[in-house]
């Protein structure tokens, strides 16, 4: 029998407002616990909420960035439930009328385009950290609570866990180009559960889902998936039954674990919120978030391949992050090649972020600058191999590249004269591998270039150095 | 003549005229306090020290214009006080000594130089008719200490009424203030939904609750309002309207005042005593030059049912969070689940339980749209039999109560007689609409009995002018209960 | 007269997280089925067409600017913590369920 695999995905993000959705506290990530926190957060007798609006905009652009419908009504309802970090004990959070419906986003798998669909985009605010200690105790942090959130719940129409990285991938992308999250996985600014369930191929009807939580990469969500589709098809296979569970994957084992079997539905006993009151989003309100939506991953690529003839490839790696696309154009402006800075971003510049782990803004390096040494390696002013070293020093302490290139002696020897001199000395010192050359041994003129550029530290113009001594060479 | 039975004008005038100081005022509220409390038992807690010393900074200052300026107040105890012990009478908040912020009404009494005299006894988180369900103990009426003071306001009404504090904060539900002040013959206004910020009122049903002042008189109500009415941006629910001067509003005479009479509030289940009482205050009103017409609030019959789902659903979830993991009481127990239960179950007393399973369960699945969502839309209904009536009325006039106080201990045993008594005061509260509760006669027991007088959103003003209108042609307001004797 | 099952109490408890004795439900199961019925008197309205309200008031868009504010210091955060622990709030942990 041959099974389809269903998948949807919940991805909660974190908004980066100042300050968290319902209360005053400073919304950070990282900070001593219990020190971004007020009464409200506490949940003290009397406190109430008060909607920030700033969190609202951020929603929204969301939304419209993901082809969300944004709603005109909206409001928000208490989600109740019992957990020592839930302070409350209810989460604000909207129930019936999310901010933003039937959204999509285009994904591409293995060349294979494909839309899917996105249910809703709604509002709430995180809550507290708890850590489980072996002691029979656990800790509560409540920094985080009261962070606004967007949760994104998709279709089911992921049919593998290739497409559902992808997905994320994109999802991730589109919500960065809107500035609205930090959407990092591993400070929590971004989290993932996965929906999972097989039907044999051609029914209709859905299976019963498992539910993958603590998904900490989009490697272990692909992984996790990979490990559930296996396992639900041996069950199925073997005349079992699939159990409506939550599971959460474990990185070493690589196997996901079960956590608990739900027994019907959790009751959460929604209902709307009294100490806030509805939200009415009219046209010009909107209007003014969409106008501030930045063009977006997808339109990037499209422009960078019709209009600058990027190979897809390059348009693709380019528009990976708004930084890196921002930069290359950027660049650009400074009259930079497109293919030398695209060239540069996706070789040297990558390189040196994955080895230092750095973001590109966290470079000294401006585009500016760039463009600026690009020049230089166009003017011949230095070589390929210089331009190297003066990009590791504008990387760790920016400045000016003809400036870097003057103090550090890198400037290219480009004069014939001085040239003619330094390869006649080489020569002097080299008989034998004169004698080489002349008998036809290829390698002797390469060492000879090895011997000019050691002299010059490396500073002479290579194509000229071949020239001048393959004339000096045949001279004798 | 007792200094409270002052107004707070007067006694304005007089620490103006250096005829009497700060001091004065709160050694006249701890002394009463000391002769009468042992028996009204008001208060759970007193704020003595730091009232004294407040007392004595204000007498120090140049600077009186303080519109409370250093007169004695009691506040409830489900008000937030930052530094003083606020447990909302219930045991799951013993040991709650420093909630760590003021309330906004707390704020505004104290840039008007009020002096808190300490924290009052109430039904544990405001859930109650006669004070009954304080977790402490039973406040008593002071005109009779066998009877209940009414509640949830209990501790408020009866300490205004014994002279232990000038005036008193209250919170309204649906009846809270109204029915106590009835109980216990003073004056008590529940203002509009909206009206005063409910930052730091300890939240029983979101969606009614409001703040509102109880004192000896019309004038003094108008005053106290005043300053604690306003737009606060720590509640969303406060409405962004200017203040009027309510005080203002009583100078105004009732001649041309159009009063609508619901049949239902003269009807079954009010007492013939209650229904002669009012009889004769429209007898007084049409003698001022008002006008007065029966109409019907034909929804009123569903108003205990709907009142009871909506906040009891409310209230589930606002006392969830009450388990014992960043303050209150916490029980032993050694995992998650039984510290939560244990914590809870042993701190809510009986009744507060009982309405959160109530409430848990009109919210629960499968039912929430038979009950709580059923009661949403009735609550619709009632509202719109209000702005139907004010269409044409100035004011809607009836009883407060059905009956005057009852004995302690005469209805606790069923639940629905208990919620019944409140029948008058919930569509009040359902609507949003102002209302308040002034002295208007005694029963054959001596006991006070209540006349409500309801307004249009936001119309405090014509609601006070009428209330104050028929205070001055009556005397039962200028009545002293009997208690610790000199109260007169 | 609409009958709340003692098991329903049991349930409703659960979700409440209250403990109740056999006793205790025994009398609520009484107590909210004749509130319950008693509620069941809204069932005579015909409310098809009426939109349910959450406010009497009509105010909407209640909005507050991003701007944080510090309010009180970690020591304030934690003064009232039946348990503590390292800066943070210390509870039993749950039992594996």
């Amino acid at each position: 029998m041959n099974f389809e695999t269903i998948i949807g995905l919940e991805v909660h993000v974190e908004l980066k407002t100042k300050s968290k959705i319902f209360s005053p506290s400073i919304n950070a990530f990282g900070t001593d616990p219990n020190t971004n926190v007020n009464p409200i957060d506490l949940a003290y007798p009397g406190v109430l909420p008060v909607l920030n609006e700033e969190a609202v905009n951020f929603a929204m652009k969301a939304a419209m960035a993901l082809n969300c419908d944004i709603a005109t009504h909206t409001k928000f309802d208490r989600k109740n439930y019992f957990y020592p970090d839930n302070s409350k004990a209810y989460q604000i959070s909207q129930f019936d009328q999310p901010i933003g419906e039937n959204g999509w986003i285009d994904i591409e798998v293995n060349g294979k385009k494909k839309r899917i669909g996105i249910t809703r985009l709604h509002m709430e605010e995180d809550a507290g950290k708890l850590t489980h200690g072996d002691d029979g105790y656990s800790l509560v942090d409540f920094n985080r609570q009261g962070t606004p959130l967007v949760e994104i719940v998709s279709e089911p129409d992921i049919r593998t866990p290739e497409e559902a990285y992808a997905y994320l991938e994109k999802l991730k992308n589109i919500i960065q180009y809107t500035g609205v999250s930090d959407v990092k996985m591993q400070e929590g600014s971004l989290r993932c559960d996965a929906n999972i369930s097989l039907r044999p191929t051609g029914q209709e009807e859905f299976g019963t889902k498992a539910e993958l939580k603590n998904l900490n990469s989009f490697n272990y969500v692909q992984k996790g998936l990979e490990f559930e589709e296996k396992r639900q098809e041996k069950v199925l296979l073997s005349g079992g039954e699939i159990l409506q569970e939550t599971r959460r994957y474990d990185e070493k084992t690589k196997e996901t674990i079960l956590m608990r079997v739900k027994e019907g539905s959790d009751d959460y006993r929604y209902f709307p919120e009294p100490d806030l009151l509805p939200l009415y989003i009219d046209e010009e309100w909107k209007e003014r978030i969409r106008r501030e939506i930045p063009e977006l991953p997808d339109a990037r690529k499209k422009r960078y391949t019709e209009k600058l003839e990027l190979s897809a490839y390059d348009a693709e790696v380019l528009t990976s992050s708004k930084e890196m696309a921002d930069f290359f154009e950027e660049a650009l402006e400074h009259d930079a090649d497109k293919k030398q800075v695209s060239n540069w971003l996706m070789g040297e510049v990558s390189a040196y972020m994955n080895k230092h782990y750095k973001e590109l803004q966290e470079l000294a390096i401006t585009p500016k600058a760039l463009a600026k040494m690009i020049h230089l390696i166009e003017d011949g002013t230095i070589s390929s191999k210089m331009a190297k070293k003066v990009f590791t020093e504008l990387a760790e302490n920016g400045g000016d590249p003809e400036k870097v290139v003057t103090e550090k002696g890198l400037v290219q020897i480009s004069d014939e004269g001085q040239l003619k001199e330094i390869i006649g000395k080489v020569l002097e010192e080299n008989e034998q591998s004169i004698i080489d050359y002349k008998n036809g041994k290829a390698k002797a003129q390469k060492y000879l270039v090895g011997q000019v550029m050691k002299a010059t530290k490396g500073q002479a113009n290579p194509p000229m150095v071949n020239k001048i001594l393959k004339e000096e060479l045949d001279k004798k | 003549m007792a200094l409270f039975d002052h107004t707070i004008k007067e006694l304005e005038e007089k620490l103006h005229n250096n005829e009497i100081k700060v001091a004065d005022l709160v050694d006249a509220s701890y002394q009463r306090i000391h002769e009468v409390d042992d028996q009204v038992r008001a208060f759970l807690t007193l704020n003595e020290e730091n009232a004294r010393a407040a007392a004595k900074e204000l007498d120090k200052s140049e600077d009186k214009s303080g519109s409370l300026f250093g007169m004695p107040t009691g506040i409830k105890d489900n008000i937030v006080t930052k530094g003083l012990r606020t447990t909302s009478a219930s045991k799951i908040l013993d040991n709650f000594y420093d909630p760590l912020y003021d309330a906004t009404v707390m704020n505004k009494l104290y840039e008007q130089s009020a002096i808190t005299i300490g924290k009052l006894n109430m039904d544990e988180f405001a859930m109650g008719s006669s004070n009954e369900n304080s977790g402490y103990f039973i406040t008593r009426n002071p005109w009779n200490t066998d009877y209940v003071p009414g509640g949830s306001s209990g501790g408020s009404a009866a300490a205004v009424a014994a002279g232990e504090v000038l005036f008193a904060l209250g919170s309204d539900t649906g009846g809270s203030i109204r029915e106590p002040a009835a109980y216990c013959g003073v004056v008590g206004l529940k203002p509009t939904y909206g009206r005063v910020s409910r930052f730091g009122l300890v939240a029983f049903a979101s969606s009614l609750d409001q703040i509102g002042p109880i004192t000896r008189s019309v004038e003094d109500n108008a005053r106290v309002l005043e300053v604690l009415a306003g737009q606060d941006p720590m509640d969303s629910t406060s409405a962004h309207l200017a203040v009027p001067k309510y005080t203002d509003a009583l100078t105004k005479d009732v001649k041309d005042l159009k009063i609508a009479v619901p049949s239902e509030y003269l009807g079954e289940g009010v007492s013939s005593e209650v229904q002669e009482a009012v009889k004769k205050a429209l007898k007084v009103y049409e003698s001022l030059g008002a006008t007065w017409e029966e109409v019907s609030l034909p929804h009123s019959k569903y108003a205990m049912a709907t009142y009871y789902i909506i906040a009891s659903s409310e209230a589930s979830a606002n006392l969830a969070r009450f388990d014992g993991v960043r303050y209150g009481v916490r029980a032993e127990a050694d995992n998650m689940m039984d510290m939560f239960k244990k914590s809870r179950s042993q701190g809510f007393g009986e009744e507060v339980k009982r309405r959160i399973m109530l409430g848990t369960f009109a919210l629960s699945s499968g039912y929430y749209d038979a009950y709580y969502k059923k009661a949403q839309k009735v609550r619709t209904l009632m509202k719109g039999d209000f702005d139907k009536i004010f269409a044409d009325y100035d004011v809607v006039i009836g009883p407060t109560s059905p009956t005057p106080a009852f004995k302690i201990g005469e209805k606790t045993d069923d639940p629905l007689t208990m919620y019944a008594n409140d029948i008058l005061t919930i569509p009040v509260n359902l609507a949003g609409v102002p209302g308040i509760s002034v002295p208007c006669g005694f029963s054959e027991d001596g006991l006070p009995i209540g006349l409500q007088i309801i307004g249009k959103h936001f119309d405090e003003s014509t609601v006070y002018r009428a209330a104050h209108a028929y205070e001055q042609a009556t005397d039962h307001h200028k009545k002293r209960p009997q208690i610790g004797g000199a109260n007169e | 007269m609409t009958n709340i099952s003692k098991e329903q109490v049991k349930h409703v408890a659960e979700l409440a997280r209250l403990e109740v004795t056999e006793e205790e439900a025994d009398m609520l199961t009484d107590q909210l089925s004749e509130i319950i019925t008693a509620a069941e008197l809204l069932n005579e309205l015909d409310t098809t067409n009426v939109e349910p309200i959450t406010h009497a008031s009509d105010l909407k868009n209640v909005l507050r600017k991003d701007e944080p504010k510090v309010w009180i210091t970690k020591e304030e955060a934690l003064k009232n913590a039946p348990d503590q622990k390292d800066g943070h709030f210390r509870v039993p942990s749950i039992l594996a369920d």
